[in-house]
């Protein structure tokens, strides 16, 4: 586009007799900036839609899975958790949390979480009644479009070059937004800190090679983390080679937490 | 330390559960604080719009209300961030949202609308409607109540017919931008809870359109109040030019109704034809705790009750006492209608757990920053600010000389 701009430049220079050229190397800039202004960007959306994941390219670029045929529901995560992160230790704040569902022979749906699973589940009642019973561990999605950046009016809540979302603590004004956003429950406002809250993978530890603490206790191997730029790293290769599901999926998110042998009562 | 009041709360929020909701979401986060927020902006916009109409679109009737409306929407504009203030975890940082905004936020719009419908709307139209009243106050008021007028003359006191005329033209034209911006002001309110995809009671593209139409019906029902009770405060029968102009707020008023009930119904009509997954725990909330604030108050009350009076009273030949009595109930009902509409949307759509297996509660405190008694602060202070406005800016004489500064007037 400069080239035949600067072209159509040195002709208007020289060529004051010679109309016409001038003319048609006038149309051929307008032309051309038309072609820059309206086409290149339609271009750069039609690349954009064919674009490869993010993990393709960024390294490392971070994943999570969780194999729910492995989950105990010992709860360990959510107290490792709580102690890594200073979490509340009280019952109404959690980055992460086990789910129990009992599901009936006729149907019904039970589901608990008794203090994210942390001091156990209590006994089901009528076993025989019981048709199938699992547990669900459950944190931030991971969302590559994530729905808590979105609406952060401030910008305090990003996804970091490394796929992970985080919140500013000395940014945020505590606004809430993000909270009503997240469709899987995951944020919380902090008690005392008065602003947003949230699952960071443990960004502390990840960026220096460690695990998540909620991995790290993990005692059966339920809770697999890694990095997803990486085809041979065990979250690709779980993620990969197993059929595996999204929380929510016909919301758009794209989460980058993704669920092994997922019940369809799991939501 | 975790304040401990709140730590009892949420254990007793805990036993009011019913079925399972993530555990997060003891804490309801939006409180009265944020009902009250689009029922305020819904008021500046209605009664913006309704002034609009006299302006504009020369609806000559409603003149002698014209410039009450114009003050009711200024008044209520000036308290209408407290309660988002209030709200915030950090009130100190608000600046942010104005100074590192975040585009992608339909939030991070709200200082911008914002600014933009006071200063550029909303002040400058008042400014421009009020600037031969305000020229001749700074001249005949005793000694400081002068120089306030003088400051606000902004040097300019010329107040010769051409001068007025510009003043007439510039003013319509600024209402002609206002009325675009007073639905973008409220229809963008809509839009912040329209656009949430996790919360499907909030989640509709019919969101905005409900809150333009539900802010409309409540802020001309507000000035129909204001304009009945000013007239009864200052002793002046409403009849002849004043009954002309409450009957046609009236006519205003039921057509706005009837088009906002319909939205609403709409809008319930197809959540329960789609019903989603979502479905069956709406209707345990509508049965249970929205029972009584949306069946009861802000459908059957707040909508049906006032549409068959104001109904009635366009169809049947009736007294103008009855006329009146009906336009004060029904725009009363209507205010509380709407009040709990907001309510029903912004707690309502917080009740249902996004697990869609449970339900939390809300419990409204009297006292602490976003009680009772600070929602009803909130709610009180916009009709002290217009008492002020109304005695500094009288906006009567339009009434008594309908021939000076409104529009539509011989000037223009």
């Amino acid at each position: 586009m400069n080239g035949k701009r600067g072209h159509s430049d040195t002709l208007t220079l020289s060529a004051g007799r010679d109309f016409s050229r001038r003319r048609f190397f006038g149309v051929l800039t307008r032309a051309a900036a038309v072609w820059g202004l309206l086409l290149n960007p339609l271009k750069a959306f039609a690349i954009r839609l064919h674009e490869s994941p993010p993990w393709r390219k960024k390294k490392p670029y971070w994943g999570f899975a969780v194999d729910i045929d492995k989950c105990i529901g010992c709860g360990r995560c959510a107290e490792a958790c709580k102690v890594e992160n200073d979490v509340p230790r009280e019952p109404f704040w959690f980055r992460t949390w086990v789910e129990r569902y009992v599901i009936r022979k006729d149907g019904e749906v039970e589901v608990d979480s008794p203090n994210a699973g942390i001091d156990g589940f209590p006994p089901t009642q009528s076993p025989e009644t019981v048709a199938r019973t699992f547990f669900v561990p459950k944190l931030c999605n991971l969302c590559e479009k994530s729905p808590c950046v979105q609406v952060c009016p401030v910008g305090a809540t990003f996804k970091t070059e490394d796929g992970v979302v985080l919140i500013d603590r000395d940014y945020c004004i505590g606004c809430r937004y993000c909270i009503q956003a997240c469709p899987y429950g995951t944020r919380y406002f902090h008690p005392t800190l008065h602003v947003a809250d949230k699952c960071n993978m443990c960004y502390h530890r990840i960026t220096k090679g460690l695990k998540p603490a909620c991995v790290e206790v993990c005692p059966t191997g339920a809770r697999i983390f890694g990095d997803l730029s990486d085809p041979n790293s065990e979250v690709s290769k779980f993620s990969s080679e197993n059929r595996v599901n999204v929380l929510k999926p016909h919301l758009g998110t794209q989460p980058k937490l993704v669920y092994k042998g997922m019940d369809k009562e799991v939501r | 330390m975790i304040d401990s009041h709140l730590i009892n709360e949420f254990y007793e929020a805990l036993e009011r559960v019913s079925g399972y909701i993530y555990p997060n979401e003891i804490e309801l986060q939006w409180s009265v604080l944020i009902v009250l927020y689009p029922y305020i902006t819904g008021l500046v916009a209605g009664a913006f719009i309704l002034a609009s109409l006299v302006r504009v679109f020369k609806v000559d009737e409603m003149a002698p209300a014209y410039r009450l409306a114009l003050l009711t929407s200024l008044a209520f504009l000036l308290v209408a961030p407290m309660p988002l203030n209030a709200h915030l975890g950090h009130p100190e940082r608000a600046y942010e949202i104005l100074v590192t905004p975040n585009t992608n936020s339909a939030m991070a719009m709200f200082g911008f609308v914002y600014l933009w419908y006071l200063t550029i709307v909303l002040l400058l139209e008042v400014w421009f409607d009020y600037r031969k009243d305000i020229v001749i106050l700074s001249k005949t008021k005793p000694a400081p109540l002068r120089w306030f007028y003088k400051i606000l003359t902004l040097g300019v006191d010329d107040i010769s017919p051409r001068a007025l005329a510009l003043d007439d033209k510039i003013g319509r034209a600024i209402t002609v931008i206002g009325v675009p911006s007073a639905v973008l002001l409220h229809g963008y309110v809509g839009f912040i809870f329209g656009s949430i995809k996790a919360i499907p009671w909030w989640s509709t593209a019919l969101m905005p359109i409900i809150f333009l139409f539900s802010a409309m019906v409540s802020g001309i029902a507000a000035v129909m109040v204001i304009y009945m009770f000013s007239c009864w405060l200052r002793g002046e029968q409403i009849v002849g030019a004043r009954m002309k102009c409450v009957d046609t707020i009236a006519r205003y008023l039921l057509v706005s109704l009837i088009v906002s009930f319909s939205l609403e119904a709409l809008e319930m009509i197809q959540k329960a034809y789609e019903a989603e997954e979502h479905y069956d725990i709406t209707v345990v909330m509508l049965e249970g705790m929205l029972y009584l604030s949306m069946l009861v108050v802000q459908v059957f009350l707040g909508s049906i009750v006032p549409m068959i009076f104001l109904g009635f009273v366009r169809i049947a030949n009736v007294h103008e006492r009855v006329r009146k009595a009906v336009y004060a109930v029904s725009s009363l009902l209507i205010l509380l209608g709407v009040l709990a509409m907001r309510w029903n949307v912004v707690i309502g759509g917080q009740f249902v757990s996004k697990s869609f297996r449970g339900i939390t509660t809300y419990k409204l405190g009297i006292a602490g920053r976003e009680g009772l008694l600070s929602a009803a602060i909130i709610l009180i202070l916009p009709v002290l600010i217009l008492a002020v406005l109304v005695k500094l800016f009288p906006p009567w004489e339009s009434a008594d000389k309908p021939t000076e500064a409104t529009a539509g007037d011989p000037i223009s």
